[in-house]
Order: C-alpha cells, then sequence, then structure tokens
C-alpha cells in the first residue's frame, strides 16, 4: 500500500465506501413509514448494526484469546483486549440509540425488557474482564488469566444474549415469539441500506480496533 | 479409564479429609447461611405474613447465590502454592478441576439443603410442588459449583481474590440464576412439570457449556 492510501485508508477506514452509500443518500432520503414505528425505523440502520458490530468484535476477541492461548504471543492477547474493548464502546453506542428509539415507540428509555438487561449484564461481564486486566503487575501471567476468564465470558455471553430473551415474553421483534423486523417491517429498499450497514459498522469497529493496536504498539516501541 | 477414575477419586478424597481436618472452615459456612436466613427472617419481622411467595423464593435464591460465592471461592486459597504444585506434578490438571468441581457440588448440595429446611422452617413453606423445588436444587448447586469453581481459580491468582471473585462471578452467574429462579417459581406454585422442561433442558446445556470450558481452560490457567 502506497504512502498516500495508507493516508486515505487511516482517515476513512475500509468502510468509508459503506458510509456513502448508506448515509449520504438513503438516511434522509427514502423510507417507508411503518405503523407505531413511522419514520424512527431509520435507527434500524444504527442500531441493529451495532449490535452485530459487537458480538462479531466479541468472537474475534474470544478467537484472538485462544490464539494466545495456543501461542503465547503477546501480540496476539493486545489485539484480544483491543478488539473487547472496541466491542464496549459498539455496546454502548447500541444502548444509547436503544434507548433513544425506546423512548419514542415503547414510551421509556430503559423499559423492563430481558433483551436489555441481558445486554446490561453482558457488559458488565467485559467490564470486569477489564478490570481483571489491572489487578495483574506480571504481563504473561495478566495475558494467560484473562484470556481465559475471556473465553469463559464469551461462553456465558452466548446464551445470556440469544437464548434468555427468546425464552421469556420480551419487546424486541425475533424474541419470545414476535416476528422478527424482516418479515413484515422491511421492504428490499431498506435491505439495500441495511445490510452494507451491518457491514460498514463491523469493519468502523475493525478499523477503530486496528488503529488502537497500533497506537498500543508505538507505545510499547517507545518505553523499550 | 479405570486409573483416571481412581486418581479422580483419590483426590475427592483429599477434598473431603481437607474439609474434615479443617472442620472450622465448613462450620463456618454452615453457619454462614444459617445466620443469613435467620437475618432474613428478623428483617421481615415488621410485618409477618406479608412475605409474598415470588419474594420468599428470590430471597432464597439470593441467599444461596452469596452463600455459593463465599464457599467455593476458598477453594483454590485454602491450600498453600507449593502443595498445589505438588498435586499438578501427581495429576493431571483436568482431574483436579473435576474433583474440585464435584467437591464443591456436594458441598453446595450439603449448603443448600440445609438452607432450604432451616429457611422454610422459619419463613414458612409455600412451596406446592416439593419434590421439583428439590430437583430445582440440585440443579442450582451443580451449576453453581460448575461455574463458580473456575472463577475462583481464576480470582485466587489475582491481588485481590474476595472483591474480584464477586465482580467476575454476578454477571457469569446471572443466566443460570435467572432459570433457576424460574423453575422454582414454577415449583412454587405447583404448575404442571411439563411447563419446567424447558428451562431444565436449558439450565443443563449451560452446566454442560461450563463444566467443558472449565476442562479444557484450566489447564491453562493452572501453570501461572
Amino acid at each position: 500500500m502506497s504512502a498516500l492510501q495508507n493516508e486515505k485508508y487511516l482517515v476513512e477506514g475500509p468502510s468509508g465506501l459503506n458510509f456513502d452509500l448508506c448515509y449520504s443518500k438513503r438516511l434522509f432520503g427514502y423510507c417507508s413509514r411503518q405503523p407505531i414505528l413511522n419514520e424512527s425505523i431509520r435507527n434500524v440502520y444504527f442500531h441493529v448494526p451495532l449490535w452485530f458490530g459487537m458480538i462479531t468484535l466479541l468472537l474475534t476477541s474470544a478467537i484472538f484469546s485462544i490464539k494466545y492461548l495456543r501461542s503465547g504471543k503477546l501480540g496476539d492477547d493486545l489485539v484480544a483486549v483491543e478488539f473487547a474493548n472496541t466491542a464496549i464502546l459498539f455496546g454502548l453506542l447500541g444502548c444509547a440509540t436503544g434507548s433513544l428509539w425506546a423512548n419514542f415507540t415503547w414510551g421509556e428509555p430503559w423499559p423492563n425488557d430481558p433483551k436489555l438487561n441481558s445486554v446490561a449484564v453482558g457488559m458488565l461481564m467485559y467490564l470486569a474482564y477489564l478490570i481483571l486486566r489491572g489487578s495483574f503487575d506480571d504481563e504473561q501471567r495478566r495475558a494467560r488469566i484473562s484470556a481465559v476468564y475471556n473465553i469463559f465470558a464469551f461462553a456465558v455471553f452466548v446464551p445470556l444474549i440469544f437464548i434468555v430473551p427468546r425464552l421469556t415474553d420480551s419487546l424486541h421483534p425475533g424474541n419470545g415469539g414476535n416476528p422478527a423486523f424482516g418479515k413484515y417491517d422491511m421492504d428490499n429498499n431498506m435491505r439495500v441500506v441495511f445490510y452494507p450497514a451491518v457491514i460498514g459498522f463491523t469493519l468502523l469497529g475493525v478499523w477503530i480496533t486496528e488503529l488502537s493496536i497500533r497506537l498500543r504498539r508505538v507505545k510499547a516501541a517507545l518505553d523499550d | 479409564m479405570a486409573e483416571s477414575v481412581r486418581q479422580l477419586s483419590a483426590l475427592m478424597r483429599k477434598e473431603f479429609l481437607l474439609e474434615w481436618r479443617q472442620r472450622y472452615a465448613l462450620n463456618g459456612m454452615l453457619l454462614y447461611i444459617v445466620g443469613a436466613v435467620f437475618v432474613c427472617y428478623l428483617s421481615f419481622n415488621a410485618r409477618r405474613g406479608q412475605l409474598t411467595p415470588i419474594v420468599w423464593n428470590t430471597l432464597f435464591w439470593i441467599i444461596l447465590l452469596f452463600t455459593a460465592i463465599n464457599a467455593i471461592a476458598k477453594s483454590f486459597v485454602q491450600e498453600r502454592a507449593g502443595r498445589q504444585l505438588y498435586y499438578y506434578t501427581l495429576a493431571s490438571p483436568e482431574q483436579i478441576i473435576l474433583s474440585k468441581i464435584l467437591y464443591n457440588t456436594v458441598l453446595m448440595l450439603a449448603l443448600s439443603f440445609l438452607g432450604f429446611s432451616v429457611y422454610a422452617f422459619v419463613l414458612g413453606n409455600p412451596v406446592q410442588d416439593v419434590p421439583l423445588y428439590i430437583l430445582t436444587l440440585l440443579l442450582g448447586a451443580i451449576g453453581f459449583a460448575a461455574s463458580l469453581t473456575l472463577v475462583s481459580g481464576i480470582a485466587s491468582k489475582a491481588e485481590n481474590p474476595a472483591t474480584l471473585m464477586a465482580v467476575l462471578s454476578f454477571p457469569i452467574i446471572l443466566p443460570l440464576l435467572l432459570m433457576v429462579l424460574k423453575i422454582s417459581k414454577n415449583a412454587l406454585d405447583g404448575l404442571d412439570r411439563s411447563v419446567s422442561w424447558n428451562e431444565i433442558g436449558i439450565v443443563l446445556a449451560i452446566d454442560a457449556i461450563v463444566i467443558t470450558l472449565s476442562w479444557l481452560l484450566f489447564p491453562f490457567l493452572w501453570r501461572s
């Protein structure tokens, strides 16, 4: 990659193309009007991709933890923690967009919904991961023990977020016997925006992670 | 196979002997749960008979949760590092974690049955389907022991094991706790047992996931 391209890549990220496609044209343009949701369904371009992105990032983080345990390279542990950091950021943003949306459609910013509560617990789990990392001085030890916890936490996070909300009554589409969004509310015009948005947000997460990993590497190199 | 079963039973025997020789710890746990139950009984004394079944059930499981965290937190700090190193030269790490999980299950069973009988004795017993409730206690004991044993192993490596144990285990235990609360509420209301099969299946599945992960991850943990 040439220097110029590299700079453009740093500024726009790999998802720049997707963002142009998704948001500049579509966000303020056509949108199908839905009963109850009205045009707030636009939030589906932000809220849902943020969660999809978060789950992908957490999965990647768990994979890098497994890689660390197999190889013992500190670099893999660094990648794992930065992916977890970005995922937590996406989680907080997902909560924020979600509570905006809930305020308009369900009447309150934090309704007592199993999916919301599960996600809050999931966030606690990953904040605990960061606290666990903070309580070790030795690098190898910290890396190994927090990798073990990260894998364990992801394995509990999956049933927490995919199984528990589906068993009880939930306000969310696709849960507790509710039909999923795709069935009735999304038309093909929206899908054109929605699917690239999912890819775009995931790539945006990867890009943010990449930047922070580079920053850490530079800092580590400067310290030596 | 026969060899590993023999080793496992020797390790289990060691755990029981150790507990029996340090009876103050065991007696402490028993007194802890009885004391907690009695504190709750006296705290709700202001208006007798006002405890609704939901509150009754939730309170009981919260007491059990705290007892479990306290009881299992000591499973790795009880013995000195040197002696643990000695065990690791004798047996495989998988057998050590399995024996700890099995031992903690037995301990949790004893604690939860004692807790249940004292709780029902002082606060009254509104349970309509006692066999199902006892099955729930059994499932809860297995689940608590399985998921908390690895967490206590993780926490024991860090600087402040007591706080870390609580912080790490609350979110991890939550899916299990919610499911167990649901089954025990069904038992409390005397609902038809077919209603609970789904949740029982999920608790068993979570137990299986957690035990498998402990088995896989513990070898990485003990090396540090």
